[in-house]
């Protein structure tokens, strides 16, 4: 136990010292990380520019106000940004692998998954955390409920089950690349993508789609089933109210899962004939 | 003596997928290394040799932990190095000829300041190391480039100098000369060797440029279609080769070719003949045989050319089906 502790404590400094290591190499071009930073800021606001449009025509979207969808947007795009700066570069596992890079990963005395999680670590996603911050702090004070102290409570266990919920998917995605080492654009749909329909509530879609995001990818709990409470909002599948609080069981499941499969995917790992 | 690199039965067999046709894919299973044995002592320096494809690299990397083995054990400073992979991380060094372990972007300086903390290297450690290295390998004007800008060579002397920052117990390098010109190639040897007397450090080298192993090692490993096929001295594999030494000798006074049993004049240059006869016989009868037709003003034997050797040995060996019968 102690000494398995330690090794988690060793992991993070080792994560935190090739972090800060890419910083250090991202900031030697101080204009070109502004801008792309900036930039960051910019373009994943386009997705919110597109809701504010939409609701520039209508009053609800499935019985959603403006700020009701804004605060599921900033939520899952909050998620998703700190996800994405925690691990975003673990999609390039493929990349490295092709590459005969992962090799050199493996003989230094870090674990591979912390190593890939800090590959070429991003200062710059601040840009899309940033903007989904703000999209989300400006929704809650939007929002016309009443906010009890569990409501309250609500919010940070929201941004922590959703920001596992994505770390896991992220390395879920990365591990398949193990098997396929083809490109990451499979992951990048259930991560990016995934995000995408978390932006809105759920019920704009069919009712097999509610089921799968929640039972199969389940996305679901990163904000749709938290919000249903703070919103006040009815289930539309009906679940028992408890759901709405069983996003950590969903996450610890995923990252279990997550871990199997990175696991073996590393036993399985061939390297590169040459 | 204490065995630092134990590997009993080993295997390796790689699934490889084919396009077969348009859409099937075939899979079907490539065997890299089979049924290799061998034990390595510490602060031995091993010369890994075989045609490419052998499983020169296979093996470095069971050795390392990168691959699992498909069948039997292996244990390098009594750890198994696909279980307790990170934990051997701090034993071993290794360096990849064909690419590097620095970081593309990092000026090599704080490649070596980031490797310290990963490594945990004490401080007065490293300073001692990086000063020994510096100096050895001449690593001071280029500490301020980023890797990307070096030369093959500077990075190589980068990579080598990275592999030992930590004082590994073993270091494998997989064709670190290749690419490097005679001055760089010539430094590295002399630096391996100056590591392997002052730390002990057990060094395993694959290579295709046999004065690699001339040089600096004293014990082979021959490896072909992933089997070990020698293993033992460079005097042990020039007979093994069935290769011939040649005698020189100058004769005060022109002569016909000389007729000698067990050997074969094979040119004659006026007063100059060579013999050929084969490498595990010795030359005195044979000196003494022509000590007693003609005055001989000088003599002189040339050993074997390696390359020549191995490449007999890679045709001797490539019909064998059955175990090697060479260990030595
Ligand atoms: N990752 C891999 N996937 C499939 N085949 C491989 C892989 N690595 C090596 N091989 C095959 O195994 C054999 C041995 O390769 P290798 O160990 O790289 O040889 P060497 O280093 O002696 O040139 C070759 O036939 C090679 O094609
Ligand atoms: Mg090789």
């Amino acid at each position: 136990m102690a000494s398995s502790l330690s090794a988690v404590g060793w992991n993070i400094r080792a994560y935190l010292l090739l972090a800060r290591m890419w910083i250090r190499v991202s900031m030697t071009y101080r204009a070109s990380f502004v801008t792309l930073t900036v930039g960051q800021f910019f373009i994943t606001g386009l997705d919110y520019v597109g809701i504010a449009i939409m609701f520039s025509n209508v009053d609800t979207l499935a019985g959603f106000s403006f700020s009701e969808v804004a605060f599921l947007y900033g939520g899952s795009a909050l998620c998703l940004g700190l996800a994405d700066l925690v691990l975003g570069n673990i999609e390039r596992l493929g990349t490295r692998i092709r590459m005969g890079t992962f090799d050199v990963m493996l003989v230094r005395p870090v674990s591979v998954f912390v190593q890939m999680c800090a590959d070429e670590f991003a200062l710059r996603r601040l840009g899309r955390i940033t903007q989904a911050a703000g999209v989300f702090a400006w929704s809650i004070t939007a929002l016309d409920i009443d906010w009890t102290a569990s409501r309250v409570a609500m919010l940070p266990y929201l941004v922590a089950t959703g920001t596992v919920i994505f770390l896991a998917i992220f390395t879920l995605g990365a591990a398949v690349q193990f098997w396929t080492a083809e490109s990451s654009e499979l992951a990048n749909a259930f991560t990016y993508g995934g995000s995408t329909l978390a932006h809105f509530p759920l019920t704009i879609y069919p009712r097999e789609g509610i089921k799968a995001l929640t039972f199969v990818i389940p996305l679901g709990f990163v904000n749709w089933y938290p919000s249903l409470f703070i919103l006040d909002k009815p289930d539309p599948l009906g679940l028992p109210p408890a759901i709405q609080f069983a996003g950590p069981i969903a996450a610890a499941l995923l990252s279990v899962l997550a871990a199997i499969v990175w696991r073996r995917g590393t036993r399985r790992y061939q390297s590169t004939g040459s | 003596m204490v065995s630092v690199i134990k590997v009993e039965g080993v295997g390796r067999d790689f699934t490889v997928r084919k396009k077969v046709g348009r859409l099937r894919r075939n899979a079907f299973v490539v065997t890299a290394v089979t049924d290799l044995s061998f034990v390595v002592q510490r602060g031995e320096m091993v010369g890994y040799i075989g045609p490419n494809g052998a499983g020169k690299s296979t093996t470095i990397k069971m050795l390392t932990g990168i691959l699992v083995p498909s069948t039997g054990e292996l244990t390098v400073a009594g750890l198994t190095p696909s279980v307790e992979r990170t934990e051997l991380a701090r034993k071993i060094g290794v360096v990849f000829g064909q690419r590097t372990t620095l970081w593309w972007d990092l000026p090599l300086r704080d490649s070596f300041e980031l490797l310290r903390r990963i490594y945990r290297v004490p401080d007065p450690r490293f300073r001692t190391n990086m000063r020994t290295f510096s100096d050895l390998l001449d690593l001071g004007p280029l500490l301020d480039t980023p890797v990307r800008q070096l030369s093959l060579g500077q990075r190589m002397r980068g990579d080598i100098a990275a592999a030992l920052l930590h004082d590994p117990e073993v270091v494998y390098l997989d064709e670190p000369t290749i690419g490097l010109d005679v001055v760089s190639k010539s430094n590295l040897r002399d630096f391996l060797r100056e590591t392997n007397r002052e730390r002990g450090t057990t060094v395993l080298l694959t290579t295709h440029d046999l004065d690699d192993i001339e040089q600096i090692c004293s014990r082979v490993m021959v490896i072909d279609h992933g089997r070990l096929v020698y293993d033992g001295g460079l005097t042990g594999l020039h007979q093994l080769g069935g290769a011939r030494r040649t005698l020189v000798v100058d004769l005060v006074e022109p002569a016909a070719a000389l007729e000698l049993p067990g050997a074969e004049t094979v040119r004659v240059e006026g007063p100059r003949q060579w013999l050929s006869f084969p490498a595990d016989a010795s030359a005195a009868p044979l000196i003494a045989d022509i000590a007693e037709r003609h005055e001989v003003a000088d003599l002189s034997i040339r050993e074997p050319d390696i390359e020549a050797v191995i490449k007999q040995l890679y045709t001797n060996t490539s019909a064998w089906s059955s175990p090697p019968p060479f260990v030595e």
